[in-house]
């Protein structure tokens, strides 16, 4: 069938004219083995959201007369060039634009030979999501497990398995179903965020903007649906703010702006900030921009900051908050996906561009290739084109960066050959190398706070262990340690969390501020030493309550990274989750549940968080969610999916058979 | 800009995307220029380099390659904008390379100039040494173009070969070159047409009044409309119409077509391509050579 066959589109597609307001942006990458139907799936997105023009259609349809094929008609449209053009396939990455009344989205588009991993890697470099083409006819193959591998490796928080060719099975929805459980057997092993399956036919149309009659049995959304509604933004790191310096603007004595993109976190201006490698600190006097000076700038704008005092800065340096650093390290320990003919030299220097800084940099250890197939690791003591592996590189100076786990701004690099000046990598940085003697001396040097221990107390363990209890209670025990300013909705968010474990027959333990303060805690005040003290007592109760095999939910300002640091310090790692729950200041304010915004303003009280009292923002919470953009229920939603996913509680389906 | 929200818009993320890729060029080249056109693409480049670079002026001139096929429309508004802003414009003429004998004017009714720009353009490249020409081509003008890169490399004959691009992970953008190489650096590569328009509207930016719709004297060749000039005259057997068009690119008079319009404001026009059927470079003849007539343009260092 010819696309043009098909009327109900063509009436369809009136309503479906492309956004002339602005809209969000949404990259994502699409990848699929040779056969999967990938450029049909393009192509027919692209069609029937109207982005496919009556030439290029005309170009398209006279192609695929040219070879007899008018099934090819929608794939046509997307080749490009005319090596690919006579292969029938796509050989580089190819970037596709179309736009929803709702979103614009941008589509790295990768082929999916054996050859082609560095495509992928390109492609997934800046996408927020992936969609991975499945052939229903075949299930999950070995390029399956490899698109997924990658886009899990590169940290891509979205996944689409896009079951096509559903026409071809009769719309089974066994098929699907096999296919969704083949998956998940697979994906166990790997780092998942979050993925959900479609069944559709690209060719016909199924499931990709319209929903399908042929499969009545599913009730997901079509892909469209869910490209337009699934949230953004999750690879923006709104809370580490790292400005790498681009460019000095000096057009007279008077004014010294640094030029660059914020590549985390957010600026005030009148913000403390520390200048790297100098660590000389001093004030951001102006954010300037074209259109006038801003009081706030964030994660992804471009902007020039000016300074209080004047220090030497050039291109290559980093501006962050004084009281959030990223690490320095000139040793990295790195994945690295090898992008070039010529196989990594362990005994050449290659430049390491990363953010605004480039170093010259040697790779002193290949600690081994993983086979992107099968994930095992194997023992290589260099790395070829397409290959991916572990090694420890060490630079001339010293980086500053952050994991790219948490960031993938300050986390990514990539290797240059001197000689060629080609980019030979691309790298992913997971920390900076550790020795064995290292790890030792640096064991928990950052919790300061003193713990008393009354004497002639001996810990009573009780008959019961933690683990029986959990056995009993069917699922882990684990502390939520909810921080963020009054106002921003941490109990609120606490308590709905509460009520779905609680309907989930998750034995929960809820304890805030609040309800602390009116007894046991009801002897102190706000100064930092009382707020100390309050932590200490509450962290305690949790504590004691986590022993007890109970989701404990733990609801506090606690301003203090210290004061959370001691928190943290009395569980298990992998059992504390910091959930910063971010809001800006102001909302807090508007909202002032308690009217106390009101009363710290008109001075009545002291020490006031987010008024007269710093607040210091998590460095690396396990969880961010931002009251003032998501609601309620996406956020309950979120944390609950990272409990099941970190295998704290069981999935709900299970919990509630 | 409010506060609360640190959401942006498809507009700003690609508005500040462009600047960090004009300050990285500025940054990691030495002798940059901004091609321009007098399109409305090249002038949202002017636009976009002087947010870059605010409170300083642009750090590199713009150039122009002058068929001598220009409209007068293009040259005045160039001229203008040049001045208002205080850049530095250089002007290199197709015309001297022809009389220099450096390309062969083509002849007969469907001449153009506008593949022998390539020569000039190479030649000015050479002239002043500029290791970086920053244009405002997008990926979504045609499919070839779908797979450039933001740093577009090209050899020391100014060639680009589609199978030895440098990859282009995150935002790390690779500029190193050997002697006698440069780039082409493309700040709006991820733009659409329609993006065009909106940010045109959102940053009340100025346009050549060819833009927008307008009585014209017009002939129509090889299906389409070309406007009647000193250059373009009707031949034996066309006719001479009188309509209300404007044009969707501006380039040489004698490829670039009109379109029949009645778009007279930015609004109308965001209308008319949102709901255009039809790609921009449609209405340009000399894509309409063969099925990869721009790769081949492309390879040779075309725009």
């Amino acid at each position: 069938m010819t696309i043009e066959q098909q009327p109900e589109i063509k009436t369809e597609l009136e309503t479906r004219a492309p956004a002339t307001e602005v809209v969000e942006l949404l990259r994502f990458s699409t990848a699929g083995s040779v056969d999967d139907g990938k450029s049909t799936l393009i192509g027919r997105l692209l069609y029937d959201t109207r982005q496919i023009f009556e030439d290029q259609l005309d170009d398209a349809r006279r192609a695929s007369q040219t070879r007899g094929d008018p099934s090819m008609e929608l794939a046509l449209l997307m080749d490009g060039l005319r090596a690919e053009r006579e292969q029938g396939i796509t050989i580089d990455v190819a970037y596709r634009y179309f736009a929803t009344p709702k979103r614009k989205f941008i589509i790295a588009d990768t082929p999916g030979h054996i050859q082609y991993t560095r495509n992928m890697v390109t492609g997934a470099s800046t996408a927020e999501l992936a969609v991975i083409l499945v052939d229903a006819r075949k299930g999950i193959v070995t390029q399956t497990k490899r698109h997924t591998f990658i886009s899990t490796l590169l940290r891509i928080p979205h996944l689409v398995i896009a079951i096509n060719k559903m026409d071809l099975v009769d719309y089974s929805q066994a098929v699907y179903e096999r296919i969704m459980n083949e998956f998940n057997d697979f994906a166990a092993k790997l780092r998942v965020q979050d993925v959900v399956f479609i069944p559709i036919s690209a060719l016909h149309g199924d499931n990709v903007v319209h929903k399908s009659v042929n499969m009545p049995w599913y009730d997901g959304p079509t892909l469209l649906h869910y490209l337009e509604t699934v949230n953004v933004g999750a690879t923006r790191n709104l809370v580490d703010f790292r400005f790498p310096v681009q460019y000095v603007i000096r057009p007279n004595q008077d004014f010294r702006g640094f030029a660059g993109q914020i590549a985390s976190g957010r600026i005030r201006s009148g913000e403390e900030v520390a200048v790297l490698p100098s660590g000389l600190t001093t004030r951001v006097k102006s954010i300037v921009t074209f259109d006038g000076e801003l009081s706030e700038a964030v994660a992804g704008d471009s902007v020039v900051l000016t300074l209080e005092d004047e220090i030497d800065i050039s291109r290559g340096d980093m501006i962050v908050r004084v009281h959030n650093l990223p690490q320095k390290a000139n040793r990295l320990d790195a994945l690295i996906c090898w992008m070039d003919e010529e196989p990594l030299d362990p005994r050449r220097t290659y430049w390491l561009q990363h953010t605004t800084r480039t170093v010259k940099a040697l790779i002193s250890d290949v600690n081994y290739r993983i086979d992107v197939d099968t994930m095992h690791r194997e023992q290589a003591d260099t790395l070829r084109l397409n290959d991916i592996g572990r090694v420890q590189l060490t630079t001339t100076q010293p980086l500053f960066f952050d994991p790219y786990d948490k960031n993938r701004a300050t986390g990514s690099f990539i290797l240059i050959d001197p000689f060629t000046n080609r980019t030979v990598a691309g790298g992913m940085i997971r920390d900076m190398t550790r020795d064995v003697d290292e790890l030792v001396e640096e064991e928990r040097p950052s919790v300061t706070v003193r713990r008393p221990v009354s004497q002639n107390v001996v810990w009573e363990s009780g008959a019961l262990t933690r683990e029986m209890r959990e056995r009993l209670k069917g699922h882990k025990a684990a502390v939520l340690w909810f921080t963020g300013l009054s106002g921003s909705g941490k109990s609120t968010v606490a308590k709905a969390l509460e009520r779905r474990l609680f309907e989930m027959g998750v034995h929960t333990f809820f304890i805030d501020g609040d309800n602390l303060r009116h007894g046991l805690n009801g002897d102190l005040g706000f100064t930092p030493e009382d707020r100390a003290e309050n932590i200490r007592r509450a962290a305690e109760v949790a504590r004691l309550a986590f022993e007890h095999g109970n989701v404990v939910l733990a609801s506090f300002i606690s301003p203090y990274e210290r004061d959370r640091e001691f928190a943290r310090s009395l569980i298990p790692a992998g059992r504390f989750f910091e959930v910063y729950v971010k809001c800006d200041v102001e909302v807090c304010k508007r909202r002032d549940p308690k009217g106390l915004y009101a009363r710290a303003l008109r001075g009545e009280i002291k020490n006031f968080t987010g008024v007269d009292a710093p607040y210091e923002e998590p460095r690396a919470p396990e969880l961010v969610v931002e009251t003032d953009l998501q609601s309620v229920d996406d956020i309950v939603e979120t944390i609950l999916q990272e409990l099941v996913r970190v295998g704290i509680v069981p999935p709900s389906t299970e919990a509630d058979a | 800009m409010p506060n609360t929200s640190y959401r942006r818009t498809h507009l700003q993320q690609l508005e500040s995307e462009a600047m960090y890729v004009m300050r990285e060029v500025a940054a990691q080249f030495e002798r940059p220029v901004l091609l321009f056109s007098g399109g409305k693409d090249s002038i949202v480049l002017v636009h976009l380099a002087r947010k870059a670079f605010y409170p300083g002026k642009i750090p590199f001139p713009l150039l122009h390659i002058d068929t001598g096929h220009n409209f007068p429309e293009t040259l005045e508004f160039r001229d203008r904008l040049v001045e208002k802003i205080g850049a530095h414009l250089i002007v290199r003429y197709v015309q001297d390379s022809i009389d220099q004998g450096r390309v062969k004017e083509e002849r007969g009714p469907y001449a153009s100039r506008n593949a022998l720009q390539t020569v000039t353009l190479l030649d000015a490249i050479e002239e002043f040494r500029f290791d970086a020409a920053i244009g405002g081509a997008r990926r979504d003008e045609e499919k070839a173009r779908a797979k450039e890169r933001f740093f577009s490399h090209r050899d020391q004959f100014g060639q680009w070969d589609p199978k030895n691009q440098r990859p282009e992970l995150w935002t790390l953008y690779n500029g190193r070159k050997g002697p006698g190489e440069h780039f082409r650096v493309f700040p709006l590569s991820n733009w659409t047409e329609l993006d065009v328009w909106m940010y045109i509207k959102r940053e009340g930016i100025e346009l050549p009044s060819l833009y927008f719709a307008h009585r014209r004297q017009v002939v129509n060749r090889l299906g389409v409309w070309l406007a009647v000039s000193d250059i373009v005259q009707p031949l034996p057997g066309e006719e001479v119409a009188e309509k209300t068009v404007r044009f969707r690119t501006i380039g040489d008079m004698t490829c670039t077509g009109a379109v029949e319009s009645n778009a007279t404001t930015i609004d109308d026009i965001i209308m008319e391509v949102a709901t255009a059927r039809v790609t921009e470079r449609g209405a340009r003849a000399d894509d309409k050579v063969s099925e990869a007539a721009m790769e081949d343009r492309k390879r040779q260092g075309y725009f």
